[in-house]
């Protein structure tokens, strides 16, 4: 049993305090939603967790089971057992999956040889075609694939707790299925802890949580039961704020819709006329 | 140097010509941001028929691990100094008409008429140098209709401080005809000159995919112009992967001369030290239904820069044609740069025509995705410049010499972590 904490998380970005002391707690096998509306801080959260070198935490501490990960490079919390399932994922070209895979099991002394067969039954498993994985990192890959492939990834890398940036947005009806089994099922088969970051309650139909969490202002300001996400539902993050007395909901000045910049195709510097 | 008649006055009157050529500077366009500056003819002498050797004299041409690394092959001719030393071909394709042998030395007429016909064209004054001084070199020829399955590969070594060598390849396909030739340059640590000519003739409806490769010393210039002239109906690869040399500089033109024309050009380069790498290319549309595709890839660091500079000229009868260019430059270091200047000049009113180019540093976004995914960042850095190259490995005609290249751009790439340790 491992216990991942966060506690009174604060964060700016560009000298802008964002996330003004997030508490959660998530252990082994649990399933958490962090639900709020466009601007509360959401993904600032996730980013930070990771170690995104833009994002400056002024105070407060993340753990797994008690050892720090705040001050660790980005690559040592996913070695410590941290994933983050990205809202946009970066498309690399010419790397591929297995090779990125292997190198992120090496650098935790996690065998290797496995990575090509472990890649393709977990393809198999959230339907990502052959095809697919022969190419590099998400190159070109549609909105949909890019998830099934973050999921691939999560499942083959073997992570104690996951955050889930996101991970049902640009997914349809069956894609988001078959991406909630797989990561509901790892909560289960391997004790998987999960943090799951969402505005919309349809994907915890099919990742049912133990635990929901509403994020106003960079502060969770809300935690209960499943219900609490049907009661979302109802009232809205305005009802939530008006039982609560808050009257401001973001925090970003500017909507944060995208941290990577739209990742077109044209733009990146590894478009290739002659594909 | 020998050879017939007409190649000693070839020669001949190379030299005359050279000798009212005035020496090139960076203030021309075409040479700016190169080393030409840095260049002293006077430094280097060519190399006298006693050095060089009877032609064959060579007791042990065996093309050496480079021979092996080509894999397969239907011929191969090995060039010393510029000079042919050995020369062998698949009798079954020599009885078919193909013919593999020495510029200076085969008897063959079709010689006497191709040799300059794509270079003249493209005149400078190491050019003209190049053919006051030429030795030999590889002659390929592929009868209308014969298709040479397996790779012909010309292997190219050269040495001698302050000397210089004068290479040349040409490569004739006939009409309907298809051959792969790959040409391999390369030097110990020797201070020496490579004046090097390519010319391909690709006939009409033919197919001809050239790769060349140089990995010369880091002391070693090579300026060199490989210019293809295309017939109707057909189509030619070239790629060109260089990796070595102090200032290694390449003219690679496509004319597209025949309605229905096709041209690919692929090149990666990685530059470190004080290299410099310099490219100038040219797809040039005079014949309508053309359609050229450039994509040039190459990093550099430690202190090495690159050029590229290219051009897509759509001349007026080139209707209904299209061309796509494209430069990426990764920038490892802050010591080294990239110049990436493309051009297009547009005379046809019915065209397509696209050009981008990018200078910078690994993409900040790759690198913190595989770092999440929890790859260290060195790791990371190898795995994306890989990736990088990867992208254009994968389309080199000779798919046998991928792993040696990968290997290449590996040592470069640790070299600069070793030293920085």
């Amino acid at each position: 049993m491992s216990v991942f904490k966060i506690e009174d998380l604060r964060v700016s970005v560009d000298g802008h305090p964002i996330l003004r002391g997030v508490n959660l707690e998530v252990r082994s096998g649990e399933v958490h939603a962090l639900m709020g509306p466009n601007g509360s801080g959401k993904s600032t959260l996730a980013h930070a967790l990771m170690g995104r070198s833009d994002y400056e935490v002024t105070g407060g501490s993340v753990t797994i089971d008690g050892e720090e990960l705040l001050g660790l490079p980005t690559w040592q919390r996913a070695a410590k057992g941290l994933f983050l399932a990205m809202q946009y994922p970066v498309e690399v070209p010419g790397v591929r999956l297995d090779d990125m895979l292997a190198a992120a099991r090496q650098a935790r002394h996690a065998p290797v040889e496995d990575v090509p067969a472990h890649v393709a039954q977990e393809g198999q498993r959230l339907g990502v075609p052959v095809a697919l994985l022969e190419r590099g990192v998400n190159d070109e890959f549609s909105g949909g694939e890019k998830k099934r492939a973050e999921t691939l990834q999560l499942a083959v890398l073997q992570p104690k707790f996951a955050v889930l940036d996101e991970i049902d947005s640009g997914l349809d009806v069956d894609a988001l299925r078959d991406v909630a089994r797989r990561v509901e099922a790892m909560t289960h088969e391997d004790n998987l802890g999960v943090l799951a970051i969402t505005h919309y309650a349809r994907l915890l139909t099919e990742l049912r949580p133990d635990r929901v969490h509403v994020m106003l202002a960079g502060r969770v300001v809300q935690s209960g039961g499943p219900e609490l996400a049907d009661r979302l539902e109802v009232t809205g993050y305005e009802g939530i704020a008006a039982e609560l007395g808050i009257e401001e909901l973001i925090v970003e000045t500017r909507v944060e819709a995208d941290p990577f910049g739209d990742p077109t195709i044209g733009n990146s510097p590894f478009a290739d006329p002659l594909a | 140097m020998g050879g017939p008649d007409w190649l000693v006055e070839r020669r001949v009157a190379a030299a005359e010509r050279l000798a009212s050529i005035a020496w090139p500077t960076s203030h021309e366009e075409i040479w700016r941001y190169s080393r030409i500056d840095q260049f002293d003819i006077d430094h280097y002498r060519p190399m006298s028929a006693e050095e060089l050797g009877p032609v064959g004299g060579e007791t042990a041409p065996g093309g050496g691990p480079w021979a092996a690394e080509a894999g397969e092959r239907a011929g191969m001719v090995v060039v010393r100094d510029g000079r042919v030393v050995h020369c062998e071909l698949d009798p079954g394709l020599e009885a078919k008409g193909v013919r593999l042998c020495d510029i200076a030395t085969c008897d063959d007429d079709q010689i006497r008429e191709a040799l300059g016909r794509a270079s003249s064209q493209s005149e400078d004054a190491f050019t003209v140098l190049h053919d006051a001084f030429l030795a030999g070199g590889a002659f390929v020829s592929v009868p209308a209709g014969v298709v040479v399955e397996a790779p012909i590969v010309v292997l190219h070594w050269t040495e001698g401080d302050q000397e210089a060598s004068f290479p040349h390849t040409l490569v004739v396909a006939g009409e309907a005809s298809e051959v792969t030739v790959l040409d391999r340059f390369g030097s110990p640590n020797t201070d020496h000159l490579v004046d090097g000519v390519v010319e391909l003739l690709v006939g009409d409806g033919a197919s001809v995919r050239y790769l060349s490769i140089q990995e010369h010393g880091p002391r070693t210039w090579h300026i060199g112009l490989q210019r293809a002239l295309i017939g109707r109906d057909a189509t030619l690869h070239t790629s060109a992967v260089a990796l070595g040399g102090a200032y290694a500089r390449l003219r690679s033109e496509a004319v597209l001369a025949g309605e229905g024309a096709e041209s690919y050009q692929l090149a990666v380069y990685f530059g470190d030290g004080t290299q410099m790498l310099d490219f100038r290319t040219l797809q040039d549309h005079a014949a309508p239904h053309t359609r050229s595709d450039l994509l040039f890839k190459g990093a550099v660091e430690d202190e090495a820069h690159s050029v590229y500079s290219g051009l897509v000229h759509l001349r007026k009868p080139a209707q209904k044609s299209q061309a796509t260019q494209t430069n990426r430059n990764l920038v490892l270091t802050e010591g080294a740069g990239a110049e990436s200047i493309p051009n297009l000049e547009i005379e046809a009113n019915d065209v397509r025509c696209s050009h981008a180019s990018a200078v910078g540093p690994i993409d900040d976004d790759q690198r913190y995705y595989l770092e999440s995914r929890g790859v260290p960042p060195e790791e990371a850095e190898r795995l994306i410049v890989l990736g990088f190259f990867d992208d254009v490995f994968a389309r080199l005609p000779l798919t046998s010499l991928t792993r040696r290249l990968r290997s290449a751009v590996v040592d470069k790439l640790e070299h600069r972590r070793g030293a920085a340790q």
